[in-house]
């Protein structure tokens, strides 16, 4: 017997140059999205587009900025992480830690964060208005302002928590991950030392938890910072005047002024450099975020390394 | 039986234990000495880390199980409903198989159980550098007790795991195959060091090793299928044993 090859493996040979031929679509898809971003919005680029604001015309592209939008984007991911954060780790930690595996509400709630992924943005949308805005926000304003207009309109305030209910799947799905994968003989070492069990999570599992909470914050915030049905009825306003200035006022929104250029623009032509630019500042705007939730927790997965924590 | 077991620190009586629907420990009776290391031997899955699980509970942890029987420390039922589980795991401390010091500095690995009772200040530090030089670790950790534990040797960090142990002042240590990932040097130190602690604690070690029954234990509790097959001085099952299994155990003819 001898190894000479007799005959070239032909299927192995079509396979690689398939998969190849795949992969290399997507990575060429990919680059020209952002190539044609880039090249169309580059010209845009400047620091008064960025920093400033709409108040001398929304649709000249030499006077308007998109700063407001910035900010509004901002708060809003902000406020949403300040919502999703608790309930998601809270919820993570009762499936992992306390449920039992295999139990009937386990199971239902599982389901329910299941379904809650597949549900289309725009159904969290109305969801928003339906039942933060009109149910809590006007529920709020009998009980306490006497039926006066306060919570009970579209706000910074319902946008966010409309768009932390929309990422709270993603939250809690992640975080339990990071917790399953903690040794079990942490817990049992924290435990034979007469740790109670909120000890243990406090005190070993949730610090070795966080590298993996940041991931969920991360894709929540990338979620977030981009998506436009769920805000469009529950907090975005097309145009303001000023920034805003408390929870309850409305904001402008990156996303949300892209899709208001592209449909309500008196002429598409003239707006185009605006659009392009202000698709190439959210592009940068959620790099950016992306970017330095990963450094955070690069920074806390070595100090957890090497015990400084 | 010897004098010593007179008063015995542990009593299990009638020790049944099931996980799920198959039973795992069958009747066991088994008193065990203050100040003496009895050492549980066995083929695997005889029931002995079982065992070594209920002296402190840490079997509640595994969904539906279940236990017949008593056990009792210093005449006082440890399942008892008043009983407090967590007082009962401050004097009742656990090594485990593999090592699992926290992911925390060498210091704050000693100090954990000690903070979670609210020491603080002088008197933390006084009784982490007392469980380090007890568990033979001091000289080897003085200069880098803010070092992540992780850094240690395998064998540095099961000791550290002992003096984590320790630091909380049990009074019996329950080690549950501590040796088994170690090397030589290392189970050798560790083996020293269980001689030093039979003065401070009562130690319950369960072991693959014969050789390591023999060498640092008083007592050794002979396992088979979930049943005890054999409980005597150590140099007696050794020397003499009572039964043919524990015999051809422990020469290694079968397990």
């Amino acid at each position: 017997m001898t190894f000479q090859r007799t005959k070239r493996d032909w299927q192995s040979i079509g396979l690689t140059a398939f998969t190849a031929t795949a992969t290399a679509a997507i990575v060429g898809i990919v680059l020209m999205i952002l190539g044609n971003i880039v090249w169309n919005g580059a010209s845009q680029m400047s620091f008064r587009f960025v920093f400033g604001g709409t108040r001398e015309g929304m649709f000249e592209a030499s006077r308007a900025g998109v700063f407001p939008m910035i900010f509004g984007t901002l708060a809003l991911v902000i406020l949403m992480t300040v919502c999703v954060l608790p309930v998601g780790v809270i919820t993570a930690i009762y499936l992992t830690e306390y449920a039992r595996a295999e139990s009937a509400i386990n199971r239902l709630i599982r389901g329910a964060i299941n379904n809650l992924a597949g549900v289309p943005s725009i159904v969290f949308g109305l969801f928003g208005l339906g039942f933060f805005i009109q149910f809590v926000g006007g529920g709020i304003d009998k009980l306490f302002y006497g039926g006066e207009l306060h919570y009970g309109e579209p706000a910074l305030i319902w946008a966010a928590a409309t768009m932390a209910v929309l990422t709270l799947p993603v939250m809690i799905i992640t975080t339990e991950e990071a917790l399953r994968a903690i040794p079990k003989g942490l817990r049992e070492a924290s435990l034979a030392l007469g740790a109670t069990k909120l000890e243990t999570i406090w005190k070993v599992v949730l610090p070795q938890a966080i590298p993996g909470i940041l991931t969920g914050s991360i894709l929540a915030v990338g979620r977030g910072a981009g998506e436009v049905a769920p805000i469009m009825f529950t907090g975005a306003a097309y145009y303001l005047a000023h920034l805003p200035t408390h929870w309850t006022d409305q904001f402008m929104h990156l996303g949300y002024h892209i899709f208001v250029l592209s449909t309500q623009s008196p002429d598409v032509e003239r707006t185009k450099p605006i659009l392009f630019g202000s698709v190439l500042v959210l592009l940068m705007l959620t790099f950016f975020l992306n970017l330095a939730g990963v450094l955070v927790r690069a920074r806390i997965r070595r100090r957890a390394r090497f015990g400084h924590a | 039986m010897h004098s010593v077991m007179d008063k015995p620190i542990i009593q299990i009586s009638d020790l049944d234990f099931w996980y799920g629907e198959s039973q795992a420990l069958f009747g066991v009776n088994v008193a065990i000495g203050p100040h003496r290391t009895t050492a549980l031997i066995g083929p695997s899955g005889c029931g002995k880390s079982t065992l070594l699980r209920c002296l402190n509970r840490m079997n509640e942890l595994i969904e539906q199980t279940r236990m017949t029987g008593q056990i009792t420390m210093n005449g006082h039922d440890i399942n008892a409903p008043d009983v407090d589980v967590i007082e009962l795991r401050k004097r009742v401390g656990m090594v485990f198989q593999k090592s699992n010091p926290f992911p925390k500095s060498i210091f704050e690995n000693v100090a954990y159980g000690l903070r979670i009772q609210g020491l603080k200040g002088a008197e933390l530090e006084g009784r982490v550098e007392r469980s380090l030089r007890k568990s033979a670790l001091w000289d080897e950790a003085k200069d880098r007790l803010q070092e992540s534990a992780l850094q240690l040797s395998g064998g540095q960090q099961q000791r550290l795991c002992i003096a984590r142990t320790i630091a909380v002042e049990p009074e019996v240590v329950l080690m549950d195959e501590p040796c088994s990932a170690l090397d030589p040097t290392a189970t050798s130190k560790i083996e020293e060091l269980i001689q030093d602690l039979k003065q401070f604690y009562t130690i319950v070690i369960v072991t693959h090793n014969m050789q390591q029954a023999a060498r640092c234990s008083d007592y050794t509790a002979f396992f088979y299928l979930g049943k005890l097959i054999e409980f005597d001085e150590t140099t007696k099952i050794f020397t003499n044993p009572g039964h043919k299994q524990t015999e051809d155990y422990i020469t290694g003819r079968f397990g």
